[in-house]
């Protein structure tokens, strides 16, 4: 039983990470209907750029604002040189955009800033903890811990504030949103920038599990499983999809993986959300969109 | 004029891939498909800095290989097979009045693409430490070259340090000794000999694999603290090989019990693991450090003379550094036994399976060209395309790695017969009539 109950708790704890993840895809689909393929390179853009400052010598709060600030920058010379000229256009165009932006993305990460693997001291040392026979990842507790304060920071920034109310109108409404003198480019930005800062954090607790380098922008493959069994369109589905994914693959890997030859987590997470999507294609708590034909 | 200047001078640089090529003289065409962006730049950018500082050494120190200068071409392909052997075709036919004399393919799944296609062309394929195992027997692959270290002999080595940190093979008997193992052709390329081992010494032989990209191994980990093995193989590659050692720490499994394998055993690999990773030990076909004569003489003519292909000098000597020095020396002295043989003029691909045929380094030849101690006398022939099948042990200190021991040999006996069974099989699937010793030499004659 402790061995199950470990492996669950494991699932969950590591579940919170890929729900990270999840919640930067969350942010801009909400906002503007567009499936971010870049999250990744900005998730290991935002990383790299944090790592490269603090290891030239500038102090952990200096490194961090320097790398909020390129973040932020980046947002608006995304929105004003890609998304601006694409307005109007099919969410298929905007998806091919941000697959471009993926590519520059890396690109500019490693010419700049080279691609050797940086290692990445938070602070949070990766030791167990014991709940009598469970052991417990004191590393994914604290990200676990991350994750909910982040949430909780989201929900305050879109229900508590001007800011946010006008985020809601847009992605409820863009048309009724313009009609009422929203900025819609500002609201772009915005949401660029608050899901840069949400892959920060993510590419963050990522980069001190595995180093700092390329492969980070590839743990957005755990996002995708993630989104469909949450729904895209919500952040606390992301949070539950994480949960659900990282706790099947795990209790997966441990309990059919021996009998399939192992090394099942990848596929599984997957298959997992082939059977949401047959059964609740906009996921657990996504929102159904019906449309007249 | 000035636009028309500037462009042919880039297009010069770009083109030329950076190499000292002469028009009035024939220079040896060398192409490098490299993966310098991409998910193993970390490894591949020292590589290509290794393999290219040496051959301008070559060129620039010593006036070329026996006066024949090295023309070498980068061409990008972030580790993608396809583009490799794309770049094969685009260049299978030579440069520049020189034809192919061999073609590196700097990675495993790519020898598997080109494995036939080469062979119908007749250009060797160069693939130092990788490769198809069975390719090692020359009769049927008289086109492929796992040089130094097949997969094959990385399980005997080390399974031969675990023994000899137990007090010799007869102590295995009743060891549990699992492999993790990256889920890929790559990792699951050693387990028919580390079944062969495992018969023979008495060991429990246990196998867990680790699905790419291997970001997550807590169900893993949790199965080995549960069997509780007495060491562990680590066969990973890439960020699985750092989660592996955090993970391992974390589950309380000594790090000093866990020896990786050649791709498992870089800079890359340990700094990130932080302090997971000291005391972990990995085999060392092409061992870490610049306590090399060839550095010596690189640092002189190269690096302070500003011309190092390092984008920082501080990892001059890192593991995969060193892997392009090692290979480019093997490209190197296999190109002089060719034109000692065939004479001093670029060779063609037939002429170069000879020359690598032919190639023997022995530890007089590997003090002269100063890499004692960093390469393992080779020897190959036109049955045996490995030609050493030993590797030093390295650990981890916390900052640097550390020599443990000197050259451990593969269990050949043991490992020929796996070979040459896999090779006949292939032989017998593929309607390939093996080559005997005396025809391999006629045929290049």
């Amino acid at each position: 039983m402790s061995l199950f109950l470990e492996t669950l708790i494991g699932g969950v704890l590591a579940g919170t990470l890929y729900a990270l993840v999840a919640i930067g895809f969350v942010l801009i689909y909400k906002a503007s209907g567009v499936f971010n393929y870049a999250q990744g390179s900005i998730l290991l853009f935002g990383a790299l750029a944090f790592v490269s400052l603090k290891d030239a010598g500038v102090p952990v709060a200096g490194a961090l604002a320097i790398t909020v600030g390129l973040l932020i920058v980046t947002a608006i010379a995304i929105e004003r040189l890609l998304l601006r000229p694409l307005t109007n256009r099919s969410p298929l165009t905007l998806f091919m955009a941000t697959l471009g932006l993926s590519y520059v993305a890396e690109g500019v990460a490693q010419g700049f800033m080279g691609s050797q693997v940086r290692a990445l001291d938070l602070g949070i040392e990766d030791l167990p903890m014991f709940l009598g026979d469970i052991m417990i990842s004191q590393f994914d507790l604290i990200a676990a811990g991350v994750a909910a304060l982040l949430v909780i920071a989201l929900s305050l920034l879109f229900n508590r504030t001007r800011i946010g109310i006008q985020l809601r109108g847009v992605a409820n409404d863009t048309l009724a949103a313009l009609s009422l003198g929203i900025d819609i480019n500002r609201i772009w930005q915005i949401v660029w920038a608050v899901a840069g800062l949400v892959g920060l954090v993510s590419g963050l607790l990522w980069g001190a599990r595995q180093g700092v380098q390329f492969s980070l922008s590839l743990v957005v493959l755990k996002a995708l499983p993630v989104l469909i069994i949450g729904g895209f369109t919500s952040i606390a589905g992301a949070i539950v999809g994480g949960v659900v994914v990282g706790a099947g693959e795990s209790l997966a890997e441990t309990y059919i993986g021996p009998f399939l030859g192992g090394g099942i987590t990848p596929w599984f997470a997957y298959a997992l959300a082939l059977v949401f999507l047959f059964i609740r294609p906009a996921g657990l708590l996504g929102e159904r969109q019906i449309e007249r034909v | 004029m000035r636009r028309l200047l500037l462009a042919a001078l880039l297009a010069g640089t770009v083109l030329g891939g950076g190499a000292p090529a002469c028009a009035a003289e024939v220079s040896q065409y060398i192409p490098l498909p490299t993966y310098r962006v991409g998910a193993y730049a970390s490894s591949g950018e020292l590589w290509w800095a290794g393999e290219r500082d040496y051959f301008r050494y070559i060129n620039e120190v010593e006036g070329g290989v026996e006066g024949v200068k090295l023309n070498y071409e980068e061409f990008e392909t972030e580790w993608s097979p396809d583009r490799t052997v794309e770049v094969y075709e685009r260049v299978k036919a030579g440069k520049d009045g020189s034809p192919l004399a061999f073609f590196f393919t700097h990675g495993t799944p790519a020898t598997y693409a080109l494995l036939e296609k080469a062979a119908a062309d007749k250009i060797p394929l160069i693939d130092p430490a990788g490769g198809k195992t069975e390719s090692v027997d020359g009769a049927v692959f008289p086109y492929a070259f796992p040089l130094l270290f097949s997969y094959y002999s990385q399980a005997s080595t080390g399974i031969n340090y675990i023994a000899s940190k137990v007090g010799g093979l007869d102590k295995l008997k009743g060891l549990k000794i699992a492999t993790v193992y990256h889920d890929s052709a790559y990792g699951r390329a050693s387990q028919p000999a580390v079944d062969a081992l495992a018969k023979t010494y008495g060991f429990e032989n246990i196998q867990i694999p680790v699905a790419d990209p291997g970001s997550e191994q807590s169900p893993q980990w949790r199965q080995i603290r549960e069997v509780k093995p007495d060491w562990i193989f680590l066969r990973t590659w890439g960020v699985s090989t750092v989660v592996a050692l955090k993970t391992a720490q974390r589950f309380g499994f000594p790090a000093n019990r866990i020896i990786g394998d050649v791709w498992a055993g870089s800079e890359s690999d340990t700094i990130p693991a932080g302090s997971a990773a000291v005391g972990y030990s990995a085999l060392a076909p092409y061992p870490g450090g610049t306590d090399f004569e060839i550095h010596k003489r690189l640092k002189a003519e190269i690096l302070d003379k500003g011309k190092s292909n390092l984008r920082d000098a501080k990892l001059f000597g890192a593991v995969n550094y060193n892997v392009g020095l090692v290979n480019a020396a093997l490209a190197v002295e296999a190109l002089r036994t060719g034109y000692k043989h065939f004479g001093a003029r670029p060779l063609n691909g037939e002429e170069g399976r000879w020359a690598f045929e032919h190639l023997t380094i022995d530890p007089a030849r590997l003090k002269q060209i100063g890499f004692d101690g960093l390469l393992q006398p080779i020897a190959i022939t036109p049955t045996d395309h490995e030609g050493g099948g030993a590797a030093r042990i390295q650990s981890w200190d916390g900052s640097k790695w550390v020599l443990q021991t000197d050259w451990i040999k593969a269990d050949h006996a043991l490992l020929t017969p796996l070979i040459k069974a896999g090779a006949a099989a292939y032989a017998k699937e593929k309607g390939i009539t093996p080559r005997s010793a005396d025809s391999a030499e006629a045929a290049a004659r």
